[in-house]
């Protein structure tokens, strides 16, 4: 395989050099690319903020050449923790930045003025503008299709709402409208570098005959095109996505209601996946290169004026953000949630953690911990009209108060108080209160997130608690997935990828690898990110689960605090081993 | 002789399977440029999408205007190309006025839609399919 290209762009100097890295085990791309090169460039000791930090967008071998193999993964210092993470998002990013020739965009500096860079695979170019300050996401995104010079379906656009320019460490990068690079603040990076815009595309291509073995290429992608378009293997994405499990995980009691002050409602049916389908479901999107279509896009319509006039927007929703901005502020009407969804989308907030410190705001405001002072609005769980004026405060804090909170629970609970309700697991919990497993999978894993390893179905599998399974579960799946986003592949894609599927998808492009070979690369990949994730302050061992998850009752029933204790203990244990061995 | 047709692109996800499959099946390419179908957004993703490839014009304008008769019309309309006699000066693209043929840099060579069909095969919602060219009337291209 051709050596990975490595486009380096200062933005201060406003000069860009290219190098050339050839992929091994160790540098398979994606996760491990992204990992590497924040080794070689990234400042450990120095602050999220510093100029100099990289923002490393990566792809691997097979981004483009096989269905679903169409995310890029982000390698970042957060502002949110001020830890190495990873964020991924997909959109028309991953072909955008094949097709401009790269595998890798490592941006570092600072522009003078807010501006846009624009990369093609023949030409880069710098804009000042200083316009674009304060507006929203999808403005932005309109005036930055008038600037580029790109053809239209052959760019991708990456933007900073109100937020990142705020350098509000919940922030997110939106991508093409409806994706992002949205938890750990990535976008407040990109506003401390005063990059209000990124725009990529180009027209490289590869001659597929010298590029790969083009026949079995050709039937790989063939079969993987069949698996995943007319097999149940992905089938769920697409249909309802996952909103679907918005009435079953009610029913387990695992979905988090009011602050996680209950795991289930009667009054569901009004922001389940069937309903949102039947009355607000306009139209589905795919990333590109994927064929599946998992992007589902709600209408809003409404009335502005007093005689018949109205409006209609575009919302694209999803079970987390249902979790986020519906059940967990006691919405029960899809459409509060779409409007919900839309504010947080203009002003360039990650959603998940948006709705889940209003949430935190909402129950400390009824306990009479913070004040109607500080909150400046009344904020009561199933009224969504105030949460849309929060939201814009998260954005742009007016005062103290929610210029604490918009730096995440983590900081929040240390100043403000609150923590036994603080729904914290590393940063603000994604939607499953499924039990011990998943609660220490999102506070101790290695992006927080609720897919380093999709521990909440090892809870719903699991009839009962046992620690050497579960660390099973979390070190196997962690492996997998990490070789996975190395690819890069969607993780919606694992159940068309198996090990074997990898493995023949890498040699179709010269990487042959064994499977145990593989395994031992996914070890190595997790390895070097644990080391850097806690080189630069994490300490596994110092988590803190906070009491609201104690307090859980699901389908199972209590959540037991000793085997949480120990599989905490253990699982910490792993991560400091795994980090040490490389 | 068949065609490709646009029967319904508001049904577009926007995967660029067909793009991509065009590209890898019929240039041996990877690439989203060296296709006969283009794929695009016109002002964002929250508009939809347009599918631009030779509607099979009979008789097709970019052949005429040929200076070494390189492209000839194709039975049932649009072009063939005898790349021998093709000596690269793009007058078929300023032609063409939907934009259908693109130039490759690197070949020198126009390329464009053969209706072979096999970008219809990765399309998953349909919306692109090869039928017998039948008239306008009986069987309109959706959109473009």
């Amino acid at each position: 395989m051709n050596p990975f290209k490595i486009l380096h762009i200062n933005l201060t100097k406003q000069k860009s050099r290219i190098e050339y890295v050839s992929p091994d085990l160790a540098i398979l791309g994606g996760s491990s690319l992204a990992a590497y090169l924040y080794q070689e460039y990234g400042l450990l000791s120095e602050p999220a903020n510093h100029p100099d930090q990289p923002l490393i967008f990566c792809l691997g071998p097979l981004n483009g050449l096989f269905p679903m193999l169409s995310k890029v993964v982000l390698g970042f210092k957060s502002p949110y923790h001020q830890q190495y993470a990873e964020t991924h998002a997909g959109g028309r990013l991953s072909l955008a930045m094949r097709f401009a020739g790269l595998t890798a965009l490592v941006l570092t500096g600072k522009l003078s003025d807010l501006g846009v860079v624009e990369i093609a695979h023949n030409e880069i170019n710098f804009y000042s503008t200083p316009f674009l300050k304060g507006l929203d996401v999808y403005s932005t995104g309109k005036i930055v299709r008038k600037i580029s010079k790109l053809p239209s379906g052959k760019r991708s656009i990456l933007r900073i709402g109100l937020a990142g320019e705020n350098e509000v460490p919940i922030s997110c990068i939106n991508v093409d409208t409806y994706r992002h690079f949205g938890r750990l603040g990535a976008g407040a990076v990109m506003g401390s570098k005063n990059l209000k815009a990124i725009v990529i595309g180009g027209e490289a291509n590869f001659d597929l005959e010298s590029l790969v073995d083009l026949k079995k290429y050709t039937q790989l992608y063939r079969e993987l095109y069949q698996v995943i378009t007319q097999t149940k293997a992905v089938h769920k994405y697409h249909d309802l996505g996952t909103a679907q499990n918005i009435i079953p995980l009610n029913e387990l009691k695992v979905l988090p209601w009011n602050n996680l002050q209950k795991t289930s409602n009667s009054k569901i049916r009004g922001i389940s996946g069937e309903y949102f389908a039947q009355k607000l479901l306009l139209r589905k999107v795919a990333c590109s290169g994927c064929p599946v279509g998992c992007i589902h896009i709600g209408v809003l319509r409404e009335k502005f004026g007093q005689e018949h006039e109205y409006l209609y927007r575009q919302v694209s929703y999803d079970y987390e953000l249902i979790f986020a901005l519906g059940s967990m502020l006691g919405i029960n009407r899809a459409t509060y949630v779409l409007r919900l969804i839309e504010v947080v989308e203009k002003v360039g907030l990650d959603a998940m953690s948006a709705g889940v410190i209003l949430a935190y705001v909402t129950e400390g405001l009824a306990k009479k911990i913070f004040t109607l002072k500080q909150t400046l609005v009344n904020l009561e769980f199933g009224r969504p009209g105030p949460y849309e004026e929060a939201i814009f405060y998260l954005a742009h804090p007016p005062n103290e108060f929610w210029n604490t909170v918009n730096k995440g629970l983590r900081y929040a609970i240390k100043r403000l108080g609150g923590e036994d309700f603080a729904c914290l697991l590393g940063q603000e919990m994604a939607g499953y209160a499924t039990g011990e497993n998943y609660f220490v999978s999102q506070a101790l894993g290695f992006r927080h997130s609720h897919l380093d390893t999709g521990a909440y179905s090892f809870d719903q599998k699991s009839k009962q608690n046992d620690l050497d399974k579960a660390l099973d579960f979390l070190r196997t799946e962690e492996n997998y997935r990490v070789v996975f986003t190395s690819c890069v592949g969607c993780l919606f894609a694992r159940k068309a990828y198996s090990w074997e599927v990898i493995r023949d998808t890498l040699a179709v492009v010269g990487l042959d690898f064994s499977l145990q070979e593989l395994k031992q690369a996914g070890a190595k990949i997790a390895g070097l990110r644990w080391q850097l994730k806690l080189k630069t302050g994490f300490d596994p061992a110092m988590v803190k689960i906070p009491k609201r998850f104690l307090e859980v009752e699901t389908f199972k029933g209590k959540i037991n605090p000793t085997y949480l204790k120990q599989l905490q203990q253990s699982y910490a244990k792993y991560i400091q081993e795994l980090a040490a061995s490389v | 002789m068949k065609r490709l047709r646009a029967i319904d692109m508001k049904r577009c996800i926007g995967c660029y399977s067909c793009v991509l499959a065009c590209a890898r099946l019929v240039h041996k390419s990877f690439s989203w440029d060296k296709a006969g179908i283009q794929i695009s957004s016109s002002g964002g993703l929250s508009t939809g999408f347009e599918a631009t490839f030779c509607l099979a014009c009979d008789p097709p304008p970019c052949a005429q205007v040929c200076p070494t008769q390189a492209l000839s019309p194709r039975k049932g309309g649009g072009i063939r190309l005898n790349s021998k006699n093709c000596i690269g000066c793009q007058k078929c693209v300023q032609a063409c006025l939907i934009g259908a043929i693109r130039f490759d840099p690197d070949q020198k060579k126009p390329i464009f839609c053969i209706h072979c069909g096999q970008c219809t095969q990765f399309c998953p919602h349909q919306c692109i399919v090869l039928t017998e060219n039948q008239t306008k009337k009986d069987q309109p291209n959706e959109s473009i």
